[in-house]
């Protein structure tokens, strides 16, 4: 099938900014589709709100746009209700860690079978450009305008230790393992967490002065280095991309499954 | 014995009412009073082949049973006063994208922490107008077992028809105290069934294109229409818009589609009311005391009468100004500092007439409370 069946053509032109990742992480999201070959009818899509939310929208699933920082949690009482559904639930760096981070580290730890897809641009940008959790420190925003105080999450520490049994990162430069690592995690069974850093150009960008987004792009492939590279040992403060975590967890629904079996039993 | 008759908690029973009115997914979040529904819901669901999820809080608790709800699901959850003001956000996101859900708030007494294991009846308003925008809901109470049961079934009813939540606001003497219920039979009290979409797979479907009569075929997440659900001011194909003529038509829908229905809606109990001279107007547990207060002073000889409002929201006002016209007296009898009241105030002819027999200290209102008052209203003295 191709890209274009998968999207609702009558909503675009889309929203974003030009030069934005969103769209970037979009295609790579329907690529990985493509290549899996799953069906429309199986998939359903959650977001939350923010630039990052309105990719539900333009996608040709069964989509939820819902509520900020909560997409996890309807995401996990459509899985739970009916487990043959394909979940994956985009969300923005602010949306997923900060007004929804209770439900993200819980969400990793009951381990539901569904994939959490982390667009990390490190700024709330349908608001007009203040700092997120993933800001970091030092960095410069519409609410720290004298540079941020805020100390950052690592997104694959943080997801490891709620108990994530999938965890990846990449970015929008590297759109060929992006592909890669989505396809990966949605086939995974349990819940899967990819970090994609992501650039915005408009704020995160121009607060920062990092330049045009081809320069962001520019930057994530400087500053990123697969895992284990012989360049992380060199200059530890490179940032790793690949796939961190992968193994077998007991997944919430099936063991869900075996405790109706023994509620019918009467034990 | 009948082996449908049982001596249980009020929780208690209105878990078995929502079964028996076809629930089937149930998530939430512990806290008192409410928490003996969570509880029995975790027993008992898996026993029928349904699903029970403790979330990690009762944000996430609504938030999951409105996404159980949108794949062809009739949900629930619990809660009490607090867990209540959590869920606001997404009591209006279900109101927005009409999803049909039902939300009990069992009521302790005071605000914020308040008194957990006592009793009150201070979220009339909440119910009302907790989650922000204009917005039409429908509340339901019940002051004893039976009714908690009828009012349960007709709970999922009501919001299958309006795809609508709806709320039950139970109190703590309800959910707590034990009482001797029986168990209707499977087909006694009728059930409504969500209302599906006839539209045919590859034919164009509207999510959100009402029919003539107001009502919202709806085709569940996994079948055969993929359409697009959101909280902001949709079209009919559920995608966001801000066009003037769309959000002035999705508000009336929204708020029309119950409004109007409102003596439809409207449930309610009325005692001695045809020749009553002083009118009593409660709900909830507190009914149970006016009720004493009626039934003891008519064996007197006097002419009270009690009105028990079972719908609270939409307000019943015609009929409360129909019941209240020839009364010398209304007295409000109710748990907090006279919700209902200044609804009972806009709509009888009198309102100078209408007084309050109130509790706010988290004590249960007894007969001796309403007595008072109402020899303070005709000059008795107490």
């Amino acid at each position: 099938m191709a890209i274009k069946d998968y999207i609702r053509e009558r909503f675009f032109p889309h929203i974003w900014c030009p030069g934005c990742g969103h769209g970037m992480v979009l295609n790579g999201l329907l690529r990985a589709i493509e290549k899996i070959g799953l069906d429309k009818n199986e998939i359903v899509m959650v977001s939350g709100i923010g630039c990052s939310a309105r990719i539900s929208g333009y996608v040709d699933f069964h989509t939820l746009h819902s509520i900020h920082g909560r997409a996890l949690s309807f995401a996990t009482g459509i899985k739970m209700s009916r487990p043959e559904l394909k979940l994956i639930v985009p969300m923005g760096d602010g949306d997923a860690l900060a007004i929804g981070g209770n439900h993200f580290i819980h969400a990793a730890r009951r381990n539901m079978d569904m994939t959490a897809i982390i667009i990390n641009n490190r700024i709330y940008g349908m608001t007009g450009g203040q700092h997120s959790p993933l800001s970091g420190y030092g960095t410069m925003s519409a609410t720290s305008p004298y540079s941020n105080i805020d100390n950052d999450f690592d997104v694959v520490e943080l997801s490891v230790a709620a108990g994530a049994s999938f965890v990846g990162r990449t970015t929008t430069y590297h759109t060929k393992q992006m592909t890669d690592i989505l396809g990966q995690a949605i086939i995974h069974k349990g819940f899967s967490v990819v970090e994609i850093m992501s650039q915005c150009p408009t704020y995160f960008g121009r607060k920062n002065r990092l330049g045009s987004a081809i320069d962001m792009l520019e930057g994530f492939r400087k500053n990123t280095t697969p895992i284990g590279s012989k360049a992380k040992q060199k200059d530890p403060d490179l940032i790793e991309r690949g796939i961190f975590v992968r193994k077998k967890m007991p997944e919430y629904c099936d063991e869900y499954d075996k405790i109706i079996k023994r509620a019918m039993k009467g034990n | 014995m009948n082996e449908n008759l049982k001596f249980i908690q009020g929780n208690e029973f209105c878990v078995e009412a929502a079964l028996y009115a076809g629930l089937d997914f149930y998530a939430g979040y512990p806290i008192t009073p409410s928490t003996e529904i969570l509880e029995h819901m975790a027993k008992r669901l898996p026993e029928i082949g349904g699903k029970f999820l403790q979330m990690e809080d009762e944000i996430a608790s609504l938030c999951a049973i409105i996404g159980a709800s949108l794949t062809g699901h009739k949900v629930m959850t619990a809660t009490s006063g607090p867990g209540f003001s959590l869920m606001q956000e997404a009591l209006g996101y279900a109101i927005m994208a009409e999803i049909p859900c039902v939300i009990v708030d069992v009521q302790r007494g005071g605000s914020s922490t308040g008194i957990p294991t006592h009793v009150g009846q201070g979220d009339v308003m909440q119910a009302r107008w907790g989650t922000h925008g204009d917005h039409a809901i429908i509340v339901m109470t019940a002051s004893n077992h039976q009714d908690v049961f009828a009012i349960t079934v007709d709970a999922f009813n009501l919001a299958e028809t309006y795809r609508t939540p709806v709320i039950l606001l139970f109190d703590e003497v309800v959910g707590h105290m034990r009482e001797r219920i029986f168990i209707p039979a499977k087909g006694e009290i009728p059930l409504v069934e969500r209302l599906r979409t006839s539209v045919k797979k590859g034919v164009d479907f509207h999510p959100y294109l009402p029919r003539e009569d107001g009502r919202l075929p709806i085709s569940d997440f996994g079948e055969a229409h993929r359409y697009n659900v959101t909280g902001m001011v949709h079209d009919m194909w559920g995608f966001p818009s801000d066009n003037p003529k769309i959000a002035y038509g999705l508000v009336r829908h929204l708020v029309d589609k119950i409004e109007n229905n409102t003596d439809k809606i409207a449930r309610y109990k009325e005692y001695y009311l045809e020749d009553a001279r002083t009118i009593l107007i409660s709900y909830g547990s507190a009914a149970r005391s006016a009720l004493h207060v009626v039934e003891n002073r008519r064996s007197r000889g006097e002419s009270l009468g009690l009105l028990e409002l079972q719908t609270l929201w939409p307000f019943p006002y015609s009929l409360v100004q129909e019941k209240c016209a020839d009364a010398k007296y209304v007295v409000v009898v109710e748990m907090n500092a006279g919700q209902v009241l200044q609804s009972v105030k806009i709509c009888v002819d009198r309102p100078e007439r209408v007084f309050l027999a109130n509790r706010i200290d988290g004590v249960f209102i007894t007969p001796t409370d309403i007595r008072n008052i109402l020899r303070l209203i005709e000059g008795k003295g107490v």
